[in-house]
């Protein structure tokens, strides 16, 4: 993508963004509602047309071509089953498009790649969520698209089976050796999944970067933020951000002096809110076993210079 | 209090007329206020199946029915295809849009019926508008008999009944999820295939709406054939008009009433058996 642009009247969804997603690669579009990431996967896909700028795939300018001569698939976010059609015709819709006569085989194989056997006269308002699912993404495969986008593949599902299907979409997508380009708003998908995650802030990508990168050099404000809810810290008119573990907590006197205000204990871990002197509040994370003080109780805080890092603006 | 009330008003306005229509049906024609004898006097039975037999042994009747069930058919379907194309327009313009347009649909409506007929007799007729412009064109020079011809009805037909079949339309296609058509389009179906495989196949319940209700208001029609239609082709609404108010034998007008109606329960009661099966 070059230079893409898209406007929606006043709103600038999309502005002057250029992006480069290389072959076999996982790659995640992470933002909150209203940075774009949405749009930018449906310019992708041919459904909205950019204002400016170019969408380059495997060489060639698909800018003005429409979505049914793109070599790619997208899954929806509601799956956009045909709810006329049952599992193998939902399946086959591709492959009979493609001019393929006889597309048995092919859903076959899908449907044994994805674990769906038995399901093939069923209705899609037959299938459980996970099972529907299956069904959206067997379908964007069944042409063995080169690049495949994915809109926020797991937020229908239950909190259950979410981490599991994550795991196993990233598996799908190794053996496949096809491009994905999943759009989340979830931090912890995009990092545990995704090659390499895109941060979109208002329309603009505000880094992009491996998720170990991304999680301890975040290079801007949002990013920290977006990233897990890390502190950030303002001196001498720089910002740095502090992540909320790697702060410690020392006996009140020492270090940085704060009050506790909230406490929870999360199982593996405890979260605590401190306010400094200054009246910052702060995220600790404290690790299973530390000692848990009381809420009200003085505190002091330390860190090492190296967990500080330097955002740009 | 509800549910007894909607029943007092199924026996009132449904069940009791269909009761008396079925009873005239049975009795006898005589003189007098009203002209029939009912089949179920003092002295018990004295009906008869006298109007019933009419009605098979004169084709006149029968015809009558077949005609007018294929006009109906062929105003129903010129409805549905008609009005897909405004629904699909409609539900497909600006959600500003969709309720100027809906209106304007509706704004025949506005204006009387026989007052909309009467202006399709003024463009028809002989020295009508549209032979008067072709005329004057030279394209003619004798006007062309286009009032009180089949065509005549036919649009008369279309242009009554066309709202009947864009509402139920509209209504489904607007609420309909855009995503699924992405979704085709996506998996490479151009704008005829998404068409034909997603959208029609998806509506076809409120195309089945559609269709009814058009051709079974359509079925009965009298006034439109009697105002454009041809006079030598008589419809089974023309018909029983005629034995109602003009041979005065209310037996075999509501004998006529009572087979149509079982003739127009056939499509309604499959229509319910393709909705139930979805």
């Amino acid at each position: 993508m070059e230079g893409v642009t898209k406007r929606f009247g006043a709103a600038l969804a999309v502005d002057g963004l250029s992006l480069e997603i290389a072959e076999g690669e996982f790659f995640a579009l992470l933002g909150g509602s209203g940075s774009g990431k949405s749009t930018l996967l449906r310019i992708i896909a041919g459904f909205e047309r950019p204002d400016a700028g170019r969408v380059i795939l495997q060489g060639r300018d698909v800018t003005a071509l429409p979505p049914p001569q793109r070599p790619v698939a997208m899954m929806f976010q509601s799956y956009a089953l045909f709810p006329h059609m049952n599992v193998t015709d939902n399946i086959a819709y591709g492959l009979r498009r493609a001019g393929d006569r006889n597309p048995d085989a092919r859903v076959a194989e899908l449907m044994e790649l994805l674990g769906l056997g038995g399901l093939e006269a069923r209705r899609p308002h037959q299938l459980s969520g996970g099972q529907q699912q299956r069904v959206a993404l067997a379908r964007a495969l069944a042409r063995r698209p080169p690049l495949v986008l994915l809109d926020e593949p797991l937020a229908a599902l239950d909190s259950g089976l979410r981490e599991s299907t994550g795991l196993e979409l990233r598996a799908l997508q190794r053996r496949l050796g096809a491009s994905f380009v999943m759009v989340t708003h979830d931090q912890s998908e995009a990092l545990s999944l995704a090659d390499r995650v895109a941060v979109l802030h208002q329309g603009r990508i505000a880094q992009v970067a491996p998720p170990r990168e991304l999680y301890e050099r975040p290079a801007t404000r949002e990013v920290a933020r977006f990233l897990g809810a890390a502190n950030i810290l303002e001196a001498e008119g720089r910002a740095h951000a502090l992540r909320p573990e790697r702060i410690r907590v020392v006996a009140a006197g020492q270090g940085m002096a704060a009050v506790v205000t909230e406490l929870a204990f999360r199982g593996g871990d405890a979260l605590m809110l401190v306010r400094t002197q200054a009246g910052q509040v702060l995220r600790v994370i404290l690790p299973a076993g530390a000692a848990l003080p009381e809420p009200g109780a003085a505190v002091g805080l330390a860190w090492d210079d190296a967990a500080l890092t330097p955002l740009s603006a | 209090m509800i549910r007894a009330g909607s029943w007092l008003a199924l026996l009132v306005l449904v069940a009791a007329p269909l009761v008396i229509v079925l009873g005239m049906g049975l009795g006898t024609s005589a003189p007098g206020v009203p002209p029939v004898i009912p089949p179920i006097g003092a002295r018990g039975w004295q009906g008869s199946f006298e109007a019933w037999g009419l009605m098979v042994a004169d084709t006149y009747y029968l015809d009558a029915a077949l005609r007018s069930l294929r006009l109906a058919a062929i105003t129903a379907s010129l409805c549905l295809v008609l009005g897909f194309g405004m629904a699909l327009g409609i539900a497909g313009a600006a959600p500003r849009w969709q309720a100027p347009l809906l209106a304007l649909v509706l704004l025949p409506f506005w204006s009387g019926f026989v007052l909309r007929l009467a202006a399709w007799v003024g463009l028809l007729r002989d020295g009508g508008w549209i032979n008067g412009m072709l005329i004057r064109a030279g394209l003619i020079t004798e006007p062309l008999q286009l009032l009180h011809s089949e065509g005549a009805m036919l649009l008369g037909m279309v242009h009554g009944y066309l709202p009947f079949a864009v509402l139920p339309l509209t209504a489904t296609l607007v609420r309909r999820d855009p995503r699924l058509e992405e979704a085709a389009a996506d998996l490479g179906a151009g704008r005829w295939t998404v068409l034909r495989t997603i959208t029609l196949p998806l509506a076809a319940p409120a195309a089945a709406a559609a269709f009814l209700l058009v051709f079974i208001p359509a079925a009965g029609e009298v006034v439109i054939p009697e105002v454009l239609g041809a006079p030598d082709s008589v419809l089974i609404g023309r018909a029983i008009w005629g034995e109602f108010f003009q041979t005065r034998d209310w037996p075999a007008a509501a004998a006529l009433s009572t087979a149509l109606l079982a003739l127009l329960l056939l499509p309604i009661a499959l229509f319910q058996r393709l909705a139930t099966l979805k």
